[in-house]
Formats: C-alpha cells, sequence, structure tokens
C-alpha cells in the first residue's frame, strides 16, 4: 500500500482533492439533490478517464463508449431478470463483461484507423442498442429492466463511486507513468513508427482498449445499481453517453490524467445550473438551454483551447495573470 | 412476389435521397478529409426552415427547397469559414480535433433546435392557418398513387426525380466548371492543387457549403415523409457515414449507389427481418464492408 501511495506521486493538490472528495457529501447532508449531482460527476469522472485512456493516451478515439456502458449495465441487469441474481455481482462481472466485448469489437475495429475506427466504435454502440431494444426475451426490450434499490441513502453509493473513480484515475496514472504508458504515447504519436520500434501496436492497442472498456463496464453497473433501470436508448444512447464522455475528455484536457475528473465537474456543474434556472434565481426559460450552453463551452474551447482546461491551464494562468495586472496599472 | 417489387421500389425511391445525403458528406469528406457529424443536423435544420415556410407563409415543400438550399449553404459557410477553417492551423493531440468541432457543432444546432421548436414531433399538419386563412397540403405532398397493385407515395416519386436532378446539376458542376475541376483537384491533392494556383482554404470552405446544401435538398425533400424533431439528425448522421463508407471515401459514383443499396437494405430489412431492425441493417452493412471490402464499392468499380 505504502509502495503503491509512493508510486503515484501524489501532489498537494491531489490530496487535496481527494480531501475534499470525501468531505463533499456530509457538507450537503440536508439536500439529496445535491449529493445525486456529486454521484454523477463521480459517474463521469469514471466514463471520462476510461474513454481518456483510449483516446487520449492511445489515440484511438472512440464514438461508442456507450457500447462498454451498456454492456456492463445489462451485464449486471440481465442476471438479475432472469434468475434473481443481485446486481451488485454487476461490478465484477459488468468490467469482464465490457472487456470480452470489447475484444472481439478490437478484432474488429482495430483493423482500421482514423476515421473508419472512430465510424467503427460508433456503428458498434448503435447496433448494440438496437438489438438490445429488440431482443425482448433476453433484455426486456425497451420496458427496460426494474431493481428496487438497495438503499435511501445516497451516502453508500456516493462512497462506492467515489471509490470506482479513484480507482480508475488511479490505474491510468499508474500505466502512464509504466512502460506501458509509454508504448501507449508512441502509438498516439507515430504509429508506423512505433511498429518501426518492435511494439506491437495491435497488442497495446487491444491492452488499453480492455482497460478502457473494463472501466467503462464498472461504470454501467453502478448505474444500473444506483438508478434502478436499465433500458437501451439510455445507457446505449450514442448523444448522451458516448458523445458527451467525449466532450468530458476535451473540456478537461485530452490526454491529462487530470483533465477528464475536471471536465466532468464542469459538465455536470454547467448542466444542473443551468436546468435548475441559475439555481432558481433565473428565469425558467434557461433551463431549456442547459444542453444548449455545454455545446457551446465544448465549441469554444475547442477553438481557443485546444488542450482543454488542464492540458491549457498555464496559459489561462498567464491570461488571468495579464488581465489582472492590466487592471492593477491603469 | 408484389410484396418484392413494392419493397424494391420504396427501397429504390428512399435510396435516390439518401444518395444525396451521402454525395454531400462524400464531398466534405473528400474535401476536407473529415467526417462530418454534424451532417444529420444540418439535414434538420433544412426541415424546419421548409417546415417553417409551410406553417407560417404556406409556401408548397417543393418551392421552398429552392430558398432552403440558399439558407443552408450560407448558414454552412459560415460554420465551417468561422468554426472548422480556424482549426487547421491549431495543432493538438488528437488530430481528430475538427471532427470534434462538428459533434459541439452538431449539439449545439440541436439544442437551439430543441430551444426554439420544444421537443415536439411536427410534421405537415392536415390544415394549417396561414395569414388569417386555412389551408391544407396540396394533393402532391399528401398523395399516393397506384401502378398495377404497387403504391407509391407520390412526395417520395417526386423526391427522387429532384433529388436526381441535383446529382446530375452536382455532377455537371463538378465535371465542366473550373469551380467543379478546383474542388476535385483539392479533393485528390491539396497541396498539388495549391501549387496550381487553386486557393485551397477558399475551396475547402466552399465545399463544406456545397455539401450541405445537398443535404439540405435531401431534408426538404424528406419534409413530407418523415417526421421533424430536433433528434432526428443523429438518425441521419449515421445513415450519412454508412454511405460514405459503403461508396467508398471520396467516391460521389459510390455514394450514389451506396445510398440506393442502403435503401433497397433498409426497406428489404423492416419487411422481411423486423420492423425494429431497419436501422440497425445500414449498420451492420457499415461493419462487414469495412472489414471486408475497405475501399468500399469504389475499389470494386474502380470509379
Amino acid at each position: 500500500m505504502k509502495q503503491l501511495l509512493k508510486k503515484l506521486e501524489l501532489t498537494r493538490m491531489e490530496w487535496i482533492a481527494l480531501g475534499i472528495a470525501c468531505i463533499i457529501p456530509f457538507v450537503f447532508h440536508t439536500s439529496l439533490y445535491i449529493q445525486g449531482i456529486l454521484i454523477l460527476i463521480m459517474l463521469w469522472v469514471v466514463l471520462g478517464t476510461s474513454w481518456n485512456l483510449l483516446a487520449g493516451f492511445t489515440g484511438q478515439v472512440s464514438f461508442g463508449h456507450a457500447a462498454f456502458f451498456g454492456i456492463g449495465a445489462y451485464a449486471s441487469a440481465i442476471p438479475y431478470l432472469h434468475w434473481k441474481i443481485s446486481p451488485w455481482w454487476g461490478l465484477v462481472t459488468g468490467g469482464l463483461a465490457a472487456v470480452l466485448f470489447g475484444y472481439l469489437l478490437g478484432k474488429l475495429v482495430f483493423r482500421l484507423r482514423g476515421p473508419y475506427f472512430a465510424l467503427g466504435t460508433l456503428a458498434s454502440g448503435e447496433i448494440l442498442r438496437l438489438v438490445f431494444g429488440e431482443e425482448e426475451w433476453l433484455t426486456n426490450g425497451h420496458n427496460g429492466i426494474l431493481y428496487m434499490t438497495t438503499w435511501i441513502s445516497k451516502y453508500p453509493y456516493y462512497f462506492i463511486i467515489l471509490g470506482i473513480a479513484i480507482l480508475s484515475v488511479a490505474v491510468v496514472k499508474l500505466i502512464m507513468k509504466s512502460k506501458l504508458g509509454f508504448y501507449f504515447l508512441s502509438i498516439r504519436e507515430d504509429q508506423e513508427a512505433a511498429e518501426a520500434l518492435g511494439i506491437d501496436t495491435t497488442r497495446y492497442k487491444n491492452i488499453s482498449l480492455g482497460v478502457s472498456a473494463f472501466l467503462a463496464g464498472t461504470a454501467g453497473a453502478f448505474y444500473m445499481i444506483y438508478m434502478g433501470f436499465v433500458d437501451p436508448e439510455v445507457v446505449f444512447a450514442l448523444h448522451h453517453i458516448s458523445i458527451i464522455t467525449i466532450l468530458v475528455g476535451i473540456i478537461g484536457g485530452v490526454g491529462t490524467i487530470w483533465g477528464p475528473p475536471v471536465g466532468a465537474v464542469i459538465m455536470v456543474f454547467v448542466q444542473e445550473l443551468f436546468r435548475s434556472s441559475l439555481f432558481g434565481i433565473g428565469p425558467s426559460w434557461i433551463s431549456r438551454i442547459h444542453a444548449l450552453v455545454f455545446g457551446a463551452l465544448v465549441v469554444v474551447v475547442i477553438l481557443y483551447m485546444a488542450g482543454g482546461v488542464v492540458g491549457d491551464w498555464d496559459l489561462i494562468k498567464n491570461k488571468l495573470k495579464r488581465i489582472k495586472g492590466s487592471g492593477a496599472t491603469s | 412476389m408484389e410484396t418484392f417489387i413494392q419493397t424494391l421500389i420504396s427501397g429504390l425511391l428512399i435510396g435516390g435521397l439518401y444518395a444525396i445525403i451521402g454525395i454531400g458528406m462524400t464531398l466534405i469528406m473528400g474535401v476536407l478529409g473529415i467526417i462530418n457529424l454534424a451532417h444529420g443536423q444540418i439535414l434538420m435544420v433544412s426541415m424546419y426552415i421548409t417546415w417553417i415556410f409551410w406553417k407560417y407563409f404556406g409556401i408548397d415543400p417543393y418551392i421552398a427547397i429552392f430558398l432552403t438550399i440558399p439558407i443552408v449553404f450560407i448558414f454552412a459557410e459560415g460554420l465551417s469559414k468561422y468554426f472548422l477553417h480556424p482549426l487547421i492551423k491549431k495543432d493538438s493531440i488528437l488530430p481528430e480535433n475538427q471532427v470534434l468541432m462538428t459533434v459541439g457543432l452538431g449539439m449545439v444546432i440541436m439544442e437551439l433546435a430543441r430551444a426554439i421548436f420544444t421537443s415536439d414531433f411536427q410534421s405537415i399538419a392536415p390544415t394549417e392557418t396561414v395569414f388569417g386563412t386555412s389551408i391544407t397540403p396540396p394533393e402532391h405532398v399528401t398523395g399516393s398513387f397506384n401502378i398495377g397493385n404497387i403504391s407509391l407515395a407520390t412526395p417520395l416519386v417526386i423526391a427522387f426525380v429532384i433529388a436526381l436532378i441535383l446529382t446530375i446539376g452536382l455532377f455537371l458542376f463538378l465535371m465542366k466548371t473550373d469551380l467543379g475541376r478546383s474542388v476535385r483537384a483539392t479533393a485528390q491533392d491539396k497541396s498539388a492543387a495549391a501549387l496550381m494556383g487553386i486557393n485551397t482554404g477558399k475551396i475547402t470552405i466552399l465545399t463544406y457549403g456545397i455539401g450541405s446544401a445537398l443535404d439540405a435538398g435531401a431534408g426538404s425533400l424528406l419534409l413530407p415523409v418523415y417526421y421533424l424533431y430536433p433528434d432526428v439528425g443523429p438518425i441521419f448522421t449515421v445513415k450519412a457515414f454508412v454511405i460514405t463508407i459503403l461508396g467508398g471515401l471520396g467516391s460521389t459514383v459510390g455514394a450514389i449507389f451506396g445510398g440506393l443499396i442502403l435503401g433497397l437494405a433498409e426497406t428489404f430489412g423492416a419487411t422481411y427481418i423486423s420492423m425494429g431492425y431497419r436501422d440497425a441493417v445500414g449498420l451492420v452493412i457499415f461493419l462487414i464492408v469495412l472489414v471486408f471490402i475497405p475501399g468500399g464499392l469504389k475499389r470494386l468499380t474502380k470509379i
């Protein structure tokens, strides 16, 4: 344990973030609404981190992360539907099922590069959505699968998903510090050169996909346990899962460890801020544009901060300093 | 047998529409080198514009198309000029950032549509009040006719014919005009085209507009036969890239056949497998093509 901590080389900022994450649900102990938002943030941290490992660090931009998320959710829900096996097992099986699916998918899509790869993954997610909607004998189709959630209190859920989130960030950080991480980066930078240096690119891409799929699948299983409901239109949603996952990564910073967590906080915060009409003080029409604001934010980030908030943090800091400086002198 | 012929004809008709969506995507893919994931959203915008022309001005959708196409063209030019083009000079970790930008733009467009029109389903209503007078859609927008035992929807037939005209027009433009030649040259080799004195930057921006204009044509033509709601975009984005891959990237002729094949596959899938799998058929074809004939139809036909 001590060695592991040493290897992680946590900076002061990271300790502070960890501390805040542990305390914050108790600060808002009166509001189940805010606790729900916190859980949502952690869920997006896991998904964003998982996407970032594959896309940001290995350069394989996936447009179908909903596939892994959904597989994880159904791996937890289907045994419950048919054999009344507790969905909690999903936290184990969800990730594994997603890895299995990822392995099969990898065989197919890793023959492809660039836009083809993006489209291949996108199609896989969409196919699963349609298949899981149609095959009612297996999945109960569009009626979804319902499960009475274990606890009413949100604390246990929060700490479980916080644990998964910490685990996923730590795993990615450890990987990126190891030799494996350098292989991933070399594939992102130049696949031909990596291959020429004797790196088995397909193998390492598969490893990256496997870890990524495992994390996304676990997130999916947690989603099922927490919401107590799955439906193919929700868990395999192209727009609400796959695309938002990508946007979380972009806003935070592609190819940075802390990008997706920051992106997740910004995304959920902006959405909730506008969904609740600026926490009830703004006019009600504002609640209708919550997704719009987030989309506009993404456009601005891509245009002016290609590295995302974390990736371009120094740039932002300098700009802020300059603004402050000019304000002081004038 | 009748079912078979009926399915075949419906498939071909809808395939004609898919073809122009696909050609638009292919053009953009060929010249900009990106997949335009806002393609369906632009189609959705054009559907709304045509719908507004009908609902508030009583303009026949098939006449409104001549207004919709220029509006969408200008709109897409703006997107391309101010949002996509500036990204070429920026370097980022992922080479896909133009694609990601189209995702962001698509989301903004979709959410704007939702904010303005709400998520309600719209279509050409049986009666509409325009400037105090009540109007009903003309026969050719809602009607159908029979040939033997085969029933044909009039709007689909008209759409097919207009789609054909648009395709021929595009080909004349690409083959016979200087501008069209510049577009093709840029698609083939950007740097060589620039050396020949072509302003490739301008051509790139222009092509996004042309591709979107074709897409807009398809949108207007789809309005009488399809529902309209803000989330309709992604469905057609998916169809568009299936066609593009099926036809072979950057091949306009391939896109035509790709569109027809997709139309046929979908209608046959819906008739003989299950209605719910209509949208899955295209995706399955897509994966098969990707894996077994990566060059798409382009590789088979060599054009």
